[in-house]
């Protein structure tokens, strides 16, 4: 199997509100930052892809306006997943692997401020039985951190802990949207409070893929990864257990994250709560350095945050504090969706 | 190391209709899912990842609707992936799964293409709100118009082409037992005289909306030794993107789509694709873009397109039949469309297309194209294995 690395990475300083700004607008600073990062130009690409959903846009094919952001002439070889980044990460990945390029852009963007995000995600859910009710995203979470702390795996308490930690990391990280001492606040839905929820906002952040050799001549410290997997859950919530994610573990088995330890752990745990599922799904203890970005609950650009995750671990690598990364993306209500990948700096491997 | 060979053993589709109202979207995807791994004689547990594919999501108001799909797909502890590349993206959904196979990070792969546009209203979920978008595009034909207009003024086509085009096709239509518009009194007159929509293009010239569903399982060397049917082996595939709008697109013979079919050709060892190329399953939404696409895809010169479909060579019994199954023109699930031309081109060199099969086919074209005739995939299917 061929060796592919993260060799770049951009994100925009992710706000509550760009209403002056169109997807292509606060895209298109990304997509240059990321490329001059390495030198290359759209053209030099071998492989394009990006992640998006029309429903943040409020309009179809909001990608193809995205695309000409990427100048795509002369014709550029190009997918898009209607899923986070995260996963347009991956097709990329497997279209290196199988020799027909050598490098990819990967972008993803999402803009929230354009309608209510908790609305607009119940449109996500079983379109005949449970999204004619509009159980929003948080409601849907509160459901998980209640059966948390009813099967005793965690309190309210340890819950404040966690965004007070992922806040506090924030404000070493000029993109975060929320940083440093935010209150607790009042319930939003029982018994997640406003501190245990991810800001609103609008973000876009890309990465550039290289294999092999093309990847040490464009990054004096590459991000190889090691393994990269993803596994989806049941739908429908009844059928599943909330306290668990099987597939995170399910992912990480594939992607080696076993075999030896990681120092770092790039988790997308919109909700407090939902970081105690993955820290126990994903073995972490108290050694490894979960979110020094801060996490999605300092930045949750829908469909951009999972693929931030993995620019996050990536970059730490580059700049030698990480040795051995783990990156997590998550979809779907209740993390039903996840991907992990392994990272390692060259020499790691050595 | 060399890429693994990609080979189609099972494929399903669903009886097309304007609106499956006894099925849910769930039941409708299983339904041609069951029929692929019925033709595969696999089981789900065979499945080791699932890619899947439609166009937008406002067609039947579901966000990502993959995540609702996970369980009737057997998905549950798998990968599963999501496409969305416009109107083309039931072809890239398949290359996104072949791409799987072929750099060996699964063996056996699902992939699977709808729409179900009676769940909700496809004319609504295209129309794009001000400001982001010019107000007035009035449906994709009014978009398209203008480029058949074009087509026309560059070739001198004399305007009787389009109708021999939609009476082929709804014709071979007939054929087809999957195809959503079987009129068994068609006549080269009915078409002729059928109101006028979007000059030059007429109702009986366009595609229908269609609620349907196909799918395909994709697999290595040793799951193609185990397939009780002949296979149908991938010989190339390729993608490419254009931008919607700029100085110098040309819209009737775009770059992306000529670039992609060389790319293709380049793979399959094809040099003259108008003599090596036995059947093609090419997108054809509106009646025109047949001789558009003969030239785009370089079965016949600029500007001589028309004359190929004139002189009866695109018929099933020509000497290069395209679109034997009915076409986009007979059955179009939006999403689902390119995946039924490649799916369809695979029942050719399987010689399993029944009534509509092209006799002696070996290899066939697969071709989708989508957005502002800017997002392109095709493949290339053979009978035999790929010797390169």
């Amino acid at each position: 199997m061929r060796d592919v690395a993260i060799v770049a990475f951009a994100q925009s300083d992710h706000l509550r509100r760009t209403d002056e700004l169109s997807e292509v607008e606060m895209l298109m600073p990304v997509l240059h930052r990321v490329l001059d990062t390495t030198g290359l130009r759209a053209g030099d690409i071998g492989f394009t892809c990006s992640g998006s959903t029309d429903y943040l846009a409020g309009r179809a094919f909001s990608f193809t306006m995205a695309l000409d952001g990427v100048g795509a002439y002369p014709p550029i070889s190009e997918s898009h997943v209607e899923m986070d980044g995260a996963w347009a990460l991956y097709e990329a990945w497997v279209k290196i692997l199988t020799g027909e390029a050598d490098t990819a852009l990967v972008y993803a963007y999402g803009k929230s401020s354009s309608g209510e995000v908790r609305d607009v995600l119940t449109r996500q859910l079983d379109p005949y039985y449970v999204g004619p009710l509009w159980p929003d995203s948080v409601a849907l979470a509160a459901l998980q951190a209640q059966a948390l702390i009813d099967a005793g795996e965690t309190d309210e308490t340890a819950l404040a802990a966690i965004a007070a930690r992922s806040r506090a990391a924030a404000v070493d990280n000029p993109h975060a949207q929320l940083k440093g001492p935010v209150p607790a606040g009042e319930y939003v839905v029982r018994p997640l409070r406003t501190g245990d929820c991810p800001p609103v906002g609008d973000g876009a952040a890309a990465v550039i893929l290289a294999a092999g050799d093309t990847a040490r001549a464009l990054c004096p410290r590459p991000a190889w990864i090691r393994g990269i997997d993803h596994r989806i859950e049941a739908h429908s919530l009844g059928v599943r257990e909330l306290t668990r994610s099987p597939s995170t573990r399910l992912a990480a088995e594939r992607a080696g994250a076993f075999e030896r330890p990681v120092d770092t752990a790039e988790l997308h745990a919109p909700f407090t709560s939902q970081e105690v599922v993955l820290r126990k799904a994903l073995g972490l203890d108290d050694s490894v350095t979960v979110n020094p970005s801060g996490g999605a609950l300092a930045a949750n650009p829908v469909m951009a945050a999972g693929l931030i995750r993995l620019g996050e671990a990536a970059a730490r690598i580059h700049r030698g504090e990480s040795d051995r990364a783990l990156a997590h993306a998550t979809s779907g209500p209740c993390l039903q969706q996840n991907l992990v990948a392994v990272l390692e700096g060259e020499s790691a491997h050595a | 190391m060399p890429k693994e060979p990609v080979a189609v053993v099972g494929i399903g589709q669903t009886k097309h209709v304007s609106a499956r109202r006894d099925v849910s979207i769930a039941g409708l995807v299983r339904e041609a899912a069951v029929r692929a791994l019925e033709d595969a004689a696999l089981t789900w547990a065979d499945i080791d990842a699932v890619v899947i594919g439609k166009a937008p999501d406002f067609f039947e108001g579901l966000m990502m609707p993959e995540l609702y799909l996970a369980d009737a797909l057997g998905a549950v502890g798998k990968p599963m992936l999501r496409v969305h590349t416009a109107g083309s993206v039931g072809g890239s959904t398949a290359l996104v799964a072949a791409n799987l196979v072929s750099a060996r990070v699964h063996r056996t792969v699902l992939t699977l293409a709808f729409e179900k546009q009676s769940e909700s209203n496809a004319m609504w979920g295209l129309s794009l709100p001000i400001p982001f978008q010019q107000p007035l595009l009035a449906g994709a034909g009014g978009f398209f118009a203008p480029h058949v207009r074009a087509y026309m003024r560059r070739t001198g086509a004399p305007d009787t082409v389009g109708s021999l085009v939609a009476y082929k096709d709804r014709r071979n239509a007939l054929k087809n037992p999957y195809a959503h518009i079987h009129d068994p009194g068609i006549t080269l007159e009915k078409v002729r005289s059928a109101p006028m929509l979007w000059d030059p293009i007429r109702y009986s010239e366009t595609c229908p909306s269609s609620d349907g569903a196909c799918a395909m399982i994709l697999t290595d060397r040793a799951g193609a030794d185990r397939s009780p049917h002949p296979p149908a082996w991938m010989h190339g595939g390729a993608m490419r993107s254009e931008p919607t709008l700029f100085a110098g697109k040309d819209f009737v013979s775009p770059r992306a789509g000529r670039d992609c079919a060389a790319d293709v050709y380049r793979q399959a060892g094809i040099s003259d694709p108008r003599r090596e190329i036995d059947a093609v399953e090419m997108y054809v939404p509106f009646s025109w873009y047949e001789p558009m696409w003969l030239e785009n895809l370089g079965f016949a010169e600029e500007g001589e397109g028309w004359k190929l479909t004139e002189s009866g060579a695109t018929e099933l019994d020509g000497d290069l039949p395209v679109n034997p199954s009915g076409g986009v023109l007979s059955t179009n699930p939006i999403g689902a469309s390119g995946m039924i031309r490649f799916a369809e081109a695979a029942l050719q060199v399987r010689g399993q297309a029944g009534a509509h099969q092209v006799e002696g086919a070996r290899r066939a074209l697969g071709h989708a194209y989508g957005g502002g005739a800017q997002f392109f995939s095709m493949w290339l299917v053979g009978a035999e294995p790929p010797t390169h």
